[in-house]
């Protein structure tokens, strides 16, 4: 339903996306990751409507954005960047203005208009001025904004930002409950929503996508999947340590001493191994005092940072660590 | 169904939300008062017109309409709402238009209030009063033909107070290009066609032939294409920050 073709945004000589393509079709939710300025917003903007980008298109629903905005616009519920709406007006009036402008009267605005405010829990509020709500209020007003149409796409730039563990979690059950019937972009810089409600991650970096895959594929590019990790006495980690390093299948071994007398030992696998069967056999053999022992999943951060962080920064990293 | 409407009413509602709109309204009413009375010596004058209450319109209006203008679109762009409203299904001439009859509508009120006036000179003497009709008529289109060109200036910043500068300057151009101060000084650069052509923009000198009670088309073509054309310019600006 979200069709997107080679975009490109150039402001002067600087390319803010360079040549974006995806594709999003109803019942996914695609994740949005990058460092900031990558170019995250300026392609939710450009998908949207607000900025006409330098090459490429846009087709929602079948609807170029740039020829046929305002058919592709009656598709799309979109949260901008920062939540804005009219400070001077109370929640309800700004969402009876946006039920009107989307041409919604009488009866059927009134349902909608009460479904947005049901779906963000926004009834202790619905009469103060905007401007006077919590950043938390702020952000549901302009979900409910979005959502208000029940639109087959929805575009939400961190619809999460600036919520409290609680709100975050009512508005990840919110999108995951309208998945099914949308194709949903969302931008965030919190790697545990992606896992929490994405069906697919996307990284942007620089204006380009350099990773794309389910959050579970992502992960099997993170060194930490299938990493095993263990937990024992300090005294017996140096021999533990040296004997998972002999192991085939295992790459490295990261030691870190804790103060209670404890050492956590992370054994790196081979690409593609999996070491959990192994290690736990050898535990077993040599009746270490072992505590806890688990492989992980991978972490998106290590995916994230190993496709994100810049030549330059890179560069400093390894010369720093050379230094050392 | 393009959406002109509730853009309209939310602008209109706007004003009256916050106190803008009631000290605008106090101030320029107390202006009127002021200029027409102590500096027009209305009452000395012995005459039963409004003639010195019209003629300090338009240097009313240099500093009062660019005030209402300044943030039609600079406050939009400041606080991110345009974001939202350029994102609505609703075509840019529709905001554009919307937002402009709004912020006229609303001066339009405020020209309305200063009724007493005329409640005044008529108890006073006899007044014709299709005079003063065409007067409040050429003082609205006036209002209008600002309240265009301030709203175009205010597009293309996020600075209100650069809006607003900005639009008394260029407002203030308009208004005097009839004066000997400019047609002087353009006499001596340009040819006699462009001297007229400049002098032929004067607000001053349109507004001044429809207060006299002669609603001229030509003057009233004047302000009306002349609020279609700074119209026609925002659109433009809005769809220029789009591609840039």
């Amino acid at each position: 339903m979200i069709e997107v073709e080679g975009l490109t945004k150039q402001f002067g000589p600087f390319a803010a996306v360079a040549g974006i393509d995806l594709r999003v079709g109803r019942g996914e939710v695609l994740g949005f990751l990058g460092p900031n300025g990558a170019g995250k917003s300026t392609t939710m903007k450009m998908i949207t409507g607000y900025l006409s980008a330098t090459c490429g298109r846009v087709r929602i629903c079948g609807h170029d954005i740039e020829t046929q905005t305002i058919a592709a616009q009656r598709q799309i519920g979109y949260l901008p960047e920062g939540a804005p709406a009219y400070g001077d007006m109370t929640p309800r009036s700004f969402l009876n203005f946006i039920a009107e402008i989307r041409g919604f009267v009488g009866a059927a605005a009134r349902t909608h208009i009460e479904r947005a405010i049901a779906n963000t829990e926004l009834d202790p509020v619905l009469e103060q001025p905007i401007e006077t709500l919590s950043k938390g209020f702020k952000r549901r007003v302009g979900l409910a904004q979005a959502i208000l149409h029940d639109p087959p796409v929805l575009i939400m730039d961190e619809p999460t930002d600036g919520l409290d563990p609680n709100q975050k979690h009512a508005v990840r059950r919110l999108i995951r409950d309208m998945a099914p019937q949308k194709a949903i972009i969302v931008s965030t810089h919190l790697l545990e929503e992606v896992e929490a409600i994405c069906t697919r991650a996307v990284i942007i970096d620089r204006g380009r996508i350099v990773a794309d895959g389910t959050p579970s594929e992502l992960l099997t590019r993170s060194r930490h999947h299938n990493a095993v990790s263990l937990l024992l006495p300090t005294d017996q980690a140096e021999l533990a340590r040296a004997r998972l390093k002999s192991m085939n299948d295992v790459i490295s071994v990261e030691q870190t001493t804790r103060p209670d007398g404890l050492s956590m030992l992370t054994a790196f696998p081979r690409q593609g191994a999996l070491l959990i069967e192994d290690v736990s056999a050898l535990v077993m053999a040599e009746h270490w005092d072992v505590r806890e022992l688990y492989a992980e999943p991978g972490r998106l951060e290590d995916v994230f940072r190993a496709v994100t962080t810049h030549d330059a920064a890179r560069a400093r990293a390894q010369a720093s660590g050379a230094g050392a | 169904m393009s959406g002109l409407w509730p853009i309209f009413k939310r602008e209109f509602v706007a004003y009256f939300a916050t106190p803008l709109a009631y000290v605008f309204i106090v101030i320029f009413l107390f202006a009127m008062g002021a200029f027409t009375f102590y500096i027009g010596n209305f009452y000395q004058n012995g005459v039963a017109d409004l003639s010195v209450f019209f003629a300090y319109h338009p240097w009313l209006y240099l500093f009062l309409v660019p005030a209402i203008a300044m943030r039609l679109w600079a406050e939009e762009r400041r606080s991110g709402t345009i974001e939202l409203l350029l994102t609505l299904p609703v075509p840019v001439w529709a905001s554009v238009v919307g937002k402009y009859l709004a912020a006229w509508a609303f001066t339009g009120i405020a020209l309305l209030l200063t009724f007493p006036i005329w409640l005044t000179v008529n108890y006073l003497g006899n007044p014709d009063n299709g005079v003063i009709l065409a007067g409040y008529v050429g003082s609205f289109l006036m209002a209008g033909g600002y309240l265009a060109i301030g709203a175009a200036i205010s597009a293309a910043t996020s600075n209100q107070v650069i809006a607003f500068v900005v639009s008394v300057v260029v407002c203030f151009l308009f208004t005097i290009s009839g004066a000997p101060l400019v047609l002087n000084f353009v006499r001596a650069i340009a040819p006699m066609p462009i001297v007229t052509a400049i002098s032929s923009f004067s607000f001053l000198t349109h507004f001044g032939a429809i207060s006299t009670g002669v609603i001229d088309l030509r003057d009233v073509i004047f302000f009306v294409t002349l609020i279609a054309l700074f119209l026609a310019i925002n659109i433009v600006l809005i769809d220029l920050k789009k591609a840039s």
